[in-house]
């Protein structure tokens, strides 16, 4: 099927301009008259809850945690990107917009890229007139910090907590409409299907995780706020609840799942210490604005950091990028940092990490100045490694951090299922093959307070619905299809435990889909994914009830989907036959060791549907028009 | 490192609840507290029988979901810091740990080790917000804030809302996080304007919803795991008695 991206026509700046303009509107009285549910209660759930309840529609919205104050958005340290220019550095929206579909490989759709430029002004202006505490210079203006993949200061930040003050500011957002009535919040709820309604996204299935109870929930609109799939690799920087399924559900349901192989690994992030590992923890980027990269220049050099003089360490991205240095996007980052521990130079237990060093800087600009940056950070490090990063140097090596994959969306946030919007990490929309740094938290915000907002209402206004209740027979059709699941789940009664399949599924991706791929390794986790599925539905142990809380048995439904899912990712990694941003195909690179993109033949999305189980899911693509930025070879150097 | 752990059960809001005696064997050292937990669980679940339920979620110390009473202690020994960052080796091999929910009667048990916070969302529903609604504003520095009242502005508004305060103090009370919003927005220009309402709003909904008073003894302070000053609790009286009550 063909994709319509519904790009509009004209000049790029003015695309969204006009295209608000185009819009069909939803008479303010009327407003009233529509629902939406939204579920998800991150960055991007929190504001279009907030934003669309604003408006007049009534609005469901619904979390897994125990509160909408605790999607994994809040752990988001680092800062927020915006085109204020304000460090009169040279920024501008047109550089932002370019920085993005270069950070991003040439992967993205620039459209939504040029949009989410213009808009990351307005949402600095909006999280500061809801009282986010963003940091201050002395004169009383706002702050800015340099990140990755950029040349200009442009990120806003609160301390290293950015994301949990710009979630919680949604969150009052969304808290003042509970207030009023606007917001019916649901949280201990977790969408386990879609319903779809001659041929329209009506509704959701639910499970409620403190009672079990299964309910039906109708509405005119769906939209899908659920995070990214960082989890499917089992250890990762995402919170331990975060999951695939309302996602992947979708997909089953009919929505396109738009270029799942393009999954983040973070640079600096605790290196791993062992099996009882439950996740890995971030050391947020900002580090590097102060912190250098470097490992020792001869194999196997065991010595403590400190006596390894300066000559014999290899500071290795600024020797390889100087133009960039410690600041080169993450992509290239990590991949040096695997290539040098690769060479057997890595430092730390088992070899997998690299130090970043704050002596230089504390030399440079006092320790106090240090502490001051990044108080939290240092503490946070201190205590999972229990060494003091003011006297030795830190170790990190790159984790699972994000997905720039997700829900196939056209320029209305829209999925090709009508009626279907889906927002934020659980779109594919703004990043590309690699996103930058201080990006995540602009585009949940730019979708959910500044886009949907507007193009849901053109969805109201310009298409029919029949009315109906969750006594439609599609409701209780997939009611049933979960309830029947549930107990599937529970009589399995095997010997082994729920972690213990997604822990091998995870070190299964992370070897053969993680940091480099090549057609070898993907061929043998295509093969294997399968065996552990089989072996999952045949062995699996969930004790307990249904009708109870039970975290097993949600832990179990999660597990069963990233079993699924694991197998279209690494689909996707094997006919994405180039080597792309966070996608790296060994098979793809160029002499010193840098991805070599195919623009003849993947300069497109590759939104993958659902073919039924056991078959192989169908490719669509959607061809990638670069009218603005040339394409040309990604260098940091 | 071998423990014992004495942990309380409790199957739903209705049963009465118990501690039971649980053998943690060969933890290592490096893992987290919550990792302990998953071990141990691990080893229940393989011997069919039902695991400990206890909250986590992002496991870094952010999203206020983890809450464990240690030897007595919310979010245990190490202060600054939130059950899911404390590490092992900060307790001794051959320890007996004793750990247990929240207690408080605002806050519910649900299952375990597990308690129903909702009463905080709703005490920010109450006005912990400025009225704003998205479009319109005005650009970020049309509004000038000197660094002092931003920086404590953030020293209160790093609030992670896990509750460990509710569950040190005596008397059950959640002074310390209305008195953390309160403060995080009256220190900002922009929570001036309704500054009335939402403190007057807030407190109302904390004392509907069954916490008690400020027991004046600053035990939320010693376990909150962003060290939330009770200064703010000084300031939110204040601003209570400028809203003329």
């Amino acid at each position: 099927m063909a994709l319509d991206s519904k790009v509009p026509s004209g000049p790029i700046a003015q695309k969204w301009d006009k295209h608000k303009f185009d819009m069909k509107l939803v008479n303010p009285a009327n407003k009233r008259k529509y629902s939406v549910i939204v579920v998800g209660s991150g960055l991007a759930g929190a504001s279009a809850a907030a934003s669309m309840a604003e408006l007049g529609y009534n609005v469901k919205c619904f979390c897994f945690q125990d509160s909408p104050r605790r999607a994994h958005s809040i752990a988001a340290q680092g800062g927020i990107n915006a085109a204020k220019n304000y460090p009169n550095d040279g920024d501008s929206i047109y550089r932002l917009f370019y920085d993005t579909v270069k950070g991003g490989d040439f992967r993205s759709r620039e459209a939504n890229v040029y949009r989410l430029a213009q808009v990351s002004n307005n949402i600095i202006d909006q999280c500061a007139a809801q009282g986010v505490p963003f940091a201050r210079e002395y004169g009383g203006l706002l702050d800015n910090r340099s990140f990755g993949g950029a040349l200009v200061s442009r990120t806003f930040y609160a301390r290293g907590q950015t994301g949990q003050q710009l979630l919680l500011g949604a969150y009052q957002s969304l808290s003042r409409q509970i207030g009023l009535g606007k917001v019916k919040m649901i949280p201990q709820t977790e969408m386990l299907d879609l319903v779809v309604v001659d041929g329209q996204a009506r509704g959701i299935v639910t499970r409620h995780l403190t009672t079990g109870k299964i309910e039906s929930h109708a509405a005119d609109a769906v939209v899908l706020a659920t995070g990214g799939y960082g989890n499917v690799f089992f250890l990762s920087t995402n919170a331990v609840g975060c999951n695939v399924t309302a996602t992947f559900r979708a997909y089953k349901k009919g929505a396109y799942f738009a270029n799942p192989c393009y999954t983040q690994i973070h640079p600096t992030c605790i290196p791993v210490t062992g099996d009882h590992q439950s996740k890995l923890t971030l050391m947020s980027e900002s580090l590097r604005n102060d912190g250098r990269v470097w490992v020792p220049l001869k194999k196997g050099d065991n010595r403590a950091p400190g006596d390894i003089p300066e000559a014999e360490r290899d500071y290795y991205l600024e020797r390889k990028y100087p133009t960039y240095g410690n600041l080169a996007a993450r992509d290239i980052s990590s991949r040096a940092a695997k290539q040098v521990c690769d060479e057997g130079r890595g430092v730390g237990p088992g070899g997998r990490g690299v130090y970043l060093d704050f002596a230089d800087a504390m030399k440079r600009l006092g320790e106090n100045v240090i502490r001051e940056r990044y108080t939290n950070l240092f503490q946070m490090y201190e205590r999972i490694t229990g060494e003091n990063p003011y006297k030795v140097p830190m170790r990190i090596y790159p984790a699972v951090h994000y997905t720039m994959g997700g829900l196939w969306v056209d320029y209305n946030l829209m999925s090709n299922i009508p009626g279907l919007h889906v927002v934020g990490e659980a779109n594919f929309s703004d990043h590309g093959a690699n996103r930058l740094g201080a990006s995540a938290l602009m585009q949940g915000l730019a979708d959910g307070y500044f886009v949907l907002p507007y193009t849901i209402g053109n969805y109201f206004a310009s298409t029919l619905r029949k009315p109906i209740t969750t006594d439609h027979p599609e409701f209780k059709k997939a009611e049933a299809g979960v309830r029947q699941r549930i107990q599937e789940l529970l009589s399995i009664k095997g010997k082994r435990t729920v972690t213990s399949f997604h822990r091998e599924l995870g070190l299964l991706l992370w070897e053969y889909c993680g940091m480099a791929r090549n057609e070898a390794g993907l061929k043998k986790a295509l093969a294997k994914i399968p065996e552990i599925r089989e072996e999952f539905w045949k062995n699996v142990t969930v004790l307990g009830e249904d009708k109870d809380f039970n975290r097993s048995l949600e832990r179990a439904g999660r597990v069963a989907d990233f079993l699924e899912f694991g197998e279209l990712m690494v689909q996707d990694a094997l006919h994405r036959n180039e080597s792309c941003g966070g996608h790296f195909r060994e098979e793809h690179q160029t002499e010193d060791g840098e991805a070599k993109r195919d623009d003849d033949h993947f300069a497109y999305v590759a939104a993958w549907q659902y073919a039924g189980d056991g078959q192989p899911a169908v490719l669509n693509k959607e061809p990638l028009v670069f009218e603005e930025v040339h394409l040309a070879t990604r260098s940091y150097k | 490192m071998n423990l014992t752990l004495r942990v309380w059960r409790q199957k739903n809001s209705d049963d009465k609840g118990r501690l039971v005696d649980y053998a943690a064997k060969e933890i290592s050292p490096d893992m987290s507290f919550l990792e302990m937990l998953d071990v141990v669980n691990e080893e229940l679940v393989k011997n069919a029988r039902e695991p400990i339920e206890f909250d986590s979620d992002c496991r870094e110390g952010i999203c206020g979901t983890c809450s464990l009473v240690i030897n007595g202690v919310p979010h245990g020994p190490e202060r600054g810091t939130a059950v899911c960052q404390l590490h092992m080796r900060k307790f001794k091999d051959g320890a007996t740990i004793t750990i247990e929910p929240w207690r408080a009667k605002a806050f519910p048990i649900v299952k375990d080790l597990v308690c129903d916070r909702s009463a905080f969302d709703r005490i920010i529903q109450a006005g912990g917000f400025v009225s704003v609604n998205t479009g319109g504003a005005p650009d970020g520095n049309t509004l000038p804030i000197s660094k002092p009242d931003a920086d404590r502005a953030m020293d209160a508004a790093q609030c992670i809302g896990c509750g460990a305060c509710v569950a040190a103090c005596k008397n059950a009370s959640a002074m310390l996080f209305v008195a953390a919003k309160v403060s995080h927005l009256a220190n900002l220009p922009q929570g001036k304007v309704e500054a009335r309402e939402r403190v007057l709003g807030m407190i109302a909904q904390m004392d509907k919803e069954g916490f008690g008073n400020c027991s004046n003894q600053s035990e939320c302070q010693a376990v909150c795991p962003k060290e939330i000053s009770v200064d703010f609790i000084a300031q939110m009286n204040r601003e209570y008695l400028k809203a003329g009550h």
